[in-house]
């Protein structure tokens, strides 16, 4: 390993060291929407009765990207906690996207277009995917 | 069907206040114990919520998923620090891991949960299996994999006696048990670490620590590609997807802290016995049509 090689290696490094920092940020931040969206939701519901053993499926209110938005806008409980959960989901996807801009710099093409491929099939099932 | 009925009577009527209480406490106990025992808490969220709450196994899932997904990027600052990682072969499997999370997302809604439940007891006993052995790297010998070569997987990584070289052999095999990995997180809400260390560690040959590393990478992105699926369906049902988010990200957060060594033996064997009990529990259950 010669001497460019190796800072290369630490200066890929560092980046990687930003991105889980940023990654961890996310992840509290997600954490703290669901929190409070989860204490408001037992403040106002936590007496009623708790039952999940027959799978009914969640309305679109809940499960789609405008419903919660929407909801969470309003400050519904259910739908802040639904916020966090995509908060949650997206930090893995914001991780490939950084990914993608690292190997950009680099100007890897091929690593460019694998991430771009793996990027591009995440987008579908947060956006499009009903399976 | 009479099985089915008396399954139903036996669940215990609870508030919704003292379920998120029980499972918030359950899900911190299979954060703390995965990330002491490096087997991940996931694997013993989704029989948690369905044997001993009674929660549907589509419910399970969704949640089980988002606490994969809340762990994996919880800890990668940890990971990366550490200086294992291989990004190029992450994200080259990742396309792996992706289409399989996306197949198994489309293929859950036709397998009949009973299935599903004996497929978790298959995996839950591999997981134990594969916690009693010792992890031995087997340094690659011989000329270099085209494919590896080819895509530039070669790297270094840490040792007290400097950055030591490897080389990776068998790609396609790799990629191939990858795809597997992918679905098999799609259809059980897991994060499938055990057969992501099994394609790099076994069959890639790449060292132990750059495989755990880079596999909790790749945890975190193969389950947000059937999350989203899942919460286009209806499966991620906000008032337990909260609990056990919360609890499993604030168990594995404290178990990292206080992650120290050999100590962890012992809690290994137990929590082997546990994954073990779970396994026979969902088998019997799911042979039965009880889940």
């Amino acid at each position: 390993m010669n001497e460019s090689d190796q800072t290369h290696a630490r200066a890929d490094h560092d980046l990687e060291m930003v991105i889980g920092r940023l990654l961890q940020i996310g992840v509290l931040i997600a954490g703290a929407v669901v929190l409070a969206g989860g204490v408001a939701l037992l403040v106002h519901q936590g007496g009623a009765i708790a039952n999940f053993s027959v799978f009914a499926g969640e309305p679109p209110t809940l499960s789609t990207l405008t419903g919660v938005v929407s909801g969470a806008w309003h400050l519904h409980p259910a739908q802040v906690i639904q916020l966090g959960l995509i908060l949650l989901i997206a930090t893995p996807v914001a991780r490939v996207a950084f990914t993608l801009v690292a190997f950009w710099v680099q100007r890897d093409r091929f690593y460019v277009g694998v991430t771009a491929l793996v990027l591009a099939l995440l987008l579908y099932g947060l956006i499009w995917g009903r399976g | 069907m009479h099985g089915h009925i008396a399954s139903h009577a036996r669940a215990i009527i609870v508030t919704v206040l003292t379920l998120a209480l029980l499972v918030a406490g359950g899900s911190f106990c299979a954060g703390l114990l995965g990330a002491l025992t490096g087997l991940g808490g996931g694997i013993i969220v989704v029989p948690m919520l369905t044997l001993l709450f009674h929660v549907d196994l589509r419910y399970a899932i969704g949640a089980s998923l988002v606490s994969v997904i809340a762990t994996s990027s919880g800890a990668a600052a940890a990971y990366v620090r550490e200086g294992y990682t291989n990004v190029r072969i992450g994200i080259f499997l990742e396309v792996a891991t992706t289409i399989g999370a996306l197949i198994g997302a489309a293929l859950s809604g036709l397998i009949p949960t009973s299935a599903l439940s004996v497929l978790f007891g298959v995996v839950l006993l591999y997981t134990a299996y594969r916690s009693g052995k010792r992890h031995e790297d087997h340094p690659v010998e011989g000329p270099p994999d085209p494919w590896s070569t080819r895509l530039r997987l070669a790297s270094t990584y840490p040792t007290p006696n400097g950055l030591v070289a490897y080389d990776v052999v068998r790609v396609p095999a790799g990629f191939a048990i990858m795809f597997l990995a992918g679905c098999l997180s799609a259809l059980l809400g897991i994060g499938s670490g055990v057969v992501k260390v099994l394609a790099m560690d076994q069959t890639m040959r790449l060292p132990f620590k750059v495989s755990t590393t880079t596999s909790n990478f790749m945890i975190g992105v193969t389950a947000a590609a059937s999350a989203g699926v899942y919460l286009h369906r209806g499966y991620i049902e906000p008032t337990l997807a909260f609990p056990v988010m919360i609890g499993v990200l604030c168990g594995a957060l404290l178990g990292a802290r206080i992650l120290g060594g050999a100590r962890v033996l012992w809690l290994r064997r137990i929590f082997t016995v546990v994954i073990v009990v779970l396994a026979f529990e969902m088998l019997y259950k799911g042979a039965r049509g009880l889940l």
